[in-house]
């Protein structure tokens, strides 16, 4: 048996690094520190055996050469191809992707697409006042969790990093601490705070901007009530974060995705600003897969931009909204795609995962999921993280090595797209000849 | 490094370091190094053009987090620079935050073959080396900032310099970084409680003082054989009458005694920090104090700073700073601070000729590279992207080179640089020698990378060469401008990169980092107060924290050992 310390997590965007596990004959036995959804992952479970393609309607097993070679055909022949996902897998897998756009004429486009997209939208209309997590353990005294439910989707966030856990300036934890909730329902996490604005769906852009206005001064134009809360509890909250040393609002979905989507995140930005008028404050998305930030920094560093950038025109195009994956497929306009470390066969709207079922379709992933349902070419990947190495972004934007904690035959992320890119290479050289 | 033999024949040299001044002169290279002669050599006529060694910027914005997060939140600023991918180049995007690719590239182009990558925070280090690898041919190194780190702060107040240069060992070992980086020393940490220091305020919390912190970092790297000197981004940057702060930070390092034929600070965009006046109404120059200063002392070189006009990005670890230019400009506004260690701000800027400070910022610039009267303390930087990005090198060059640009230059912009600026009456001009020391010459040897094979063509050298396609006796501006954005060659260890403005190969550079050697003793000591650090306060583990060797694919170690 070997003990292996600072094990990272390559579950969520929290990157967890202090997991220590057991190794024993090649297989992780022992999880301590994860949670139990990074303990499940980095135990291992069903995946998907032997690369495979698709013949009259079902998949056979192949070699991985047969499928690179396969993945590579479709790729080279297609017109408009779309190259999605890169979330759950590392950075030095997601540069090759990038290349591989470049070379074919892809469009590439990563899950921000269907989660933050709204906030990288905000974000390029008016900046994001942030800081690490380590600021937010070491100094916070105030802690906001708006439209997000870590109690659920990041277990160890708030003992880590934010409301329980204790830090330079905050010795006794969430004794030093004050946490508020905005959620639409009462949530585990909500049932922890201090305060908890129960908001009306869809209603965050107003209640932000009764707070700025409030923040600057403007009280009085704030009625009694809005979006389901009370005036004297907006006045509160407003007392909360003038008084607070430190404040620091983290936002989810229920505000990326209701109401007025990429404007409420401006608007929730500007509250910040508003409230680093008065003191100290912070906003930080609530970062969902664990290398999702990375896949943003990579494409921003080599393209120019974090998602939705499309390279038919041999440079980098964004606009996002017309060339978003879903975009793309729900106009029918995509006619191959190479879906790696994501699942937009249970996450995509239905008519843009009716026309992915109809086109040629490359899965590279270590796990089934509904989008193996309808894959072409089935490519298994080794687990980053527990067989394979390389660097993530956490939700703050710091960088981490995974590690490699076991040996595996499964070829990684990275050594699959080369061989892809390899392959397409050959037969572009070979047409051009 | 490309192996074989190159000849450059017929051209006129200009190698400061070796004191060749425009002679007619071969250069010889083999296997990527200067040689004495060659046998068989593949031969470039250079026609009696102008011939340097490649450039080498000795300070410049252009990977890592503030970088990216600039790119990522200007997607304005990637629309300007679009350019498809070739057969040898990938795709291109951006003008002030230009994509790793292209920043690798137009370096190239205007003949540079070493860039120094100005700020790393060290907890961000793994994503200043990941986007420096997607730079193709440069050269390269980063230096961490290691000012507002508490380690630093608790030395500083305990006064154990021995420890404290233990800690600084480490941290440049841990982030493969290249030596001491300031900014906005104590006032950073202060922007953590959105405050500010001015030089001798209490930081909060930590009892010392920014100056304290500046003298006792220039002991601590005095302490090795460190290749460069502290490099300092100090107080105050950007504030009208900030003058007076930069020659209190200069006098500080005074009587610490380099260790070697170097300064003990190298003072960075020392535009942002001459100003006079009180407002930016009675803003004003002081480029001449400051040179004045810089010309009476050995211990301080600086680099300018100097303003590009138009729309750029400003980044930098000066919180506080990047706060009030937002608040200026209500533009879109980006920070980002790190835990334990240093900040960041980022915000859109444009200058204007129009506007009177930015037209004394301007002339500033271009005064301190004029009044200071030895080339070999000034090197020439746009602080890219801050006070302009770097492809407009080649315009400040045919500026300092001609005065009748100058003029014409001001007679267009706005009236306040005839009373408020110096410009206008200084009448010196550089020549291509004195171009030559301050966009190579002296930024290899103040960061000792001249004895690395950097910044010149002596025998043993790189192979690193830029032809200019003009000849030495050209005086146009326009031609001189035109020339120094696309050379006619630019050859990287022996390899041709560039030919007639265009990129031909793009080879990787190497990552030059310092290793300085501390004793065992004191490092374990150092190490205790370090683990208890990263035990309680850090989010990231003291294992996970170090750069791994795989961020830094072509290593060039310089050691660093402790001075007996
Ligand atoms: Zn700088």
């Amino acid at each position: 048996m070997v003990e292996i310390t600072d094990v990272v997590c390559s579950l969520c965007g929290c990157v967890c690094d202090d997991i220590v596990v057991e190794v024993e004959d090649n297989k992780v036995t022992k999880v301590k520190g994860a949670c139990a959804v990074g303990k499940s992952k980095l135990m291992g479970h069903g995946r998907i055996e032997s690369p495979a393609i698709r013949e009259n309607g079902s998949l056979k097993d192949c070699s991985y050469d047969e499928a690179i070679k396969k993945a590579a055909e479709i790729l080279a022949a297609a017109r408009r191809p779309l190259l999605y996902g890169w979330s759950s897998t590392v950075c030095e897998a997601d540069k090759v992707g990038v290349e591989l756009a470049e070379e074919i004429g892809a469009v590439i486009d990563n899950t921000a697409s269907v989660c933050h997209g709204p906030s990288v939208l905000a974000i390029q209309d008016v900046g994001l006042p942030s800081c690490t997590l380590g600021e937010v353990k070491n100094r916070a005294d105030l802690v906001i969790y708006w439209g997000a439910n870590p109690a659920a989707a990041h277990a160890n966030h708030m003992k880590r990093y934010s409301y329980i856990s204790k830090g330079y300036w905050t010795e006794e934890g969430k004794k030093n601490k004050k946490l508020v909730v905005v959620d639409v329902r009462k949530t585990a996490t909500a049932k922890m705070a201090d305060v908890f604005l129960q908001i009306e769906q869809g209603k965050d852009y107003l209640v932000f901007s009764a707070l700025r206005a409030m923040l600057y001064g403007y009280e009085d134009v704030v009625p009694e009530e809005v979006g389901g809360i009370s005036k004297k509890d907006l006045l509160e909250t407003v007392r909360m974060m003038k008084e607070a040393k430190f404040g620091i609002i983290f936002f989810g979905m229920g505000v990326t995705h209701t109401g007025a989507r990429h404007n409420n995140i401006v608007n929730a930005i500007q509250t910040t600003r508003a409230a680093h008028t008065h003191t100290k404050f912070n906003i930080m998305p609530m970062r969902g897969h664990y290398n999702v930030a990375g896949i943003n920094q990579v494409c921003t560093w080599e393209t120019g931009y974090p998602f939705a950038v499309d390279l038919s025109r041999g440079y980098a195009w964004y606009n996002p909204g017309e060339h978003s994956a879903t975009d793309l497929l729900v106009r029918r306009e995509c006619d191959a795609a190479l879906i790696i470390a994501s699942d937009p066969g249970a996450h995509f709207p239905g008519e843009s995962i009716r026309h992915l079922a109809k086109i040629p379709v490359i899965q590279i992933d270590p796990f089934p999921n509904p989008t193996t349902e309808f894959a072409d070419v089935v490519i298994p990947a080794a687990i980053s993280g527990v067989e394979a190495e390389g660097n993530v972004y956490r939700m703050d934007n710091i960088p981490i090595r995974l590690r490699k904690l076991v040996d595996t035959e499964y070829m990684a992320d990275e050594e699959i797209m080369e061989g892809i890119l390899e392959e397409v290479r050959a037969i572009k050289g070979k047409e051009s000849e | 490094m490309v192996e074989g033999e190159l000849l450059i024949r017929n051209g006129v040299v200009y190698d400061p370091i070796n004191g060749v001044n425009g002679e007619k002169k071969d250069i010889c290279i083999r296997d990527g190094k200067v040689v004495e002669e060659v046998r068989n050599p593949k031969v470039i006529d250079a026609e009696g053009r102008v011939v340097m060694p490649g450039g080498v910027d000795i300070h410049a914005h252009i990977a890592g987090g503030k970088v990216n997060a600039g790119r990522l939140f200007r997607p304005e600023d990637g629309r300007k620079g679009r350019e498809a991918k070739t057969k040898v180049c990938r795709a291109q995007s951006g003008y002030s935050v230009p994509n790793t690719f292209a920043t690798g590239y137009r370096y190239a182009k205007m003949g540079y073959t070493f860039v120094m990558e100005a700020a790393m925070p060290p907890l961000a280090a793994r994503h200043t080396h990941e986007e420096i690898v997607d730079i193709p041919i440069l050269d390269n190194a980063a230096m961490p900032l290691i000012d507002n780190n508490w380690m630093t702060m608790d030395y500083v107040k305990s006064g154990d310099m021995d420890l404290l240069a233990a800690y600084v060992a480490w941290i440049i070992k841990a982030t493969k970084g290249y030596g001491v980086k300031i900014v906005n020393p104590g006032g950073t940490e202060a922007w953590a409680w959105a405050k500010n220091c001015d030089l001798n305020d209490a930081v909060p919390y930590f009892d010392v003082t920014p100056a304290e912190i500046v003298k006792s970092l220039a002991v601590a790297n005095e302490k090795f054989e460190m290749p460069h000197s502290i490099h300092v981004h100090g107080n105050m940057l950007g504030h009208p009458g900030n003058y007076e702060v930069t020659t209190s930070t200069y006098d500080l390092v005074k009587g610490i005694k380099p260790y070697r034929d170097r300064p003990t600070m190298h003072a960075t965009h020392t535009q942002f920090h001459s100003y006079g006046g009180t407002t930016w109404g009675d803003f004003e120059s002081k480029a001449g104090a400051i040179a004045d200063y810089v010309n009476k002392n050995e211990h301080v070189s600086i680099d300018l700073g100097s303003v590009i006009l138009g729309d750029t990005t400003t980044m930098t670890a000066d919180g506080p700073m990047e706060y009030s230019l937002y608040q200026i400009t209500g533009r879109k506004w980006t920070n980002h601070d790190v835990e334990l260690e240093t900040g960041s701000g980022i915000t859109p800027f444009l200058y204007s000729g129009k506007v009177s400070v930015h037209t004394i910022q301007w002339a500033i610039g271009q005064e301190l590279a004029l009044l200071i009267k030895d080339p070999w303390k000034v090197a020439l930087t746009t602080d890219h992207p801050n006070a302009g990005p770097f492809i407009g090198y080649p315009i400040i060059i045919s500026m300092l080179m001609s005065k009748r640009r100058r003029d014409e230059s001001a007679a267009d912009m706005h009236k306040a640089i005839y009373d408020r600026a110096a410009l206008p009456s200084i009448d010196r001009e550089y020549d291509l020698y004195e171009i030559a020391i301050v966009t190579r010459g002296m930024t290899a040897k103040t960061l000792g990378l001249h004895e690395h094979g950097k910044g010149h063509l002596g025998v043993g050298a790189d192979g690193d060469v830029a032809i200019y396609d003009i000849s030495p006796e050209e005086r146009d501006a326009g031609r001189i401008q035109k020339a120094f954005l696309n050379t006619k060659y630019t050859i990287k260890g022996g390899e041709v990169v560039v030919k007639d403005g265009e990129v031909v190969a793009t080879p990787a550079g190497k990552t030059y980092f310092v290793t300085p050697e501390c004793d065992e003793k004191l490092t374990d000591e150092m190490m205790e107060k370090l683990k208890d650090k990263f035990e309680h306060y850090y989010s990231v583990t003291f294992n996970n924290y170090p750069v791994q060797d795989a961020y830094v694919p072509n290593p060039y170690e310089i050691k660093a050992p402790w001075r007996s």
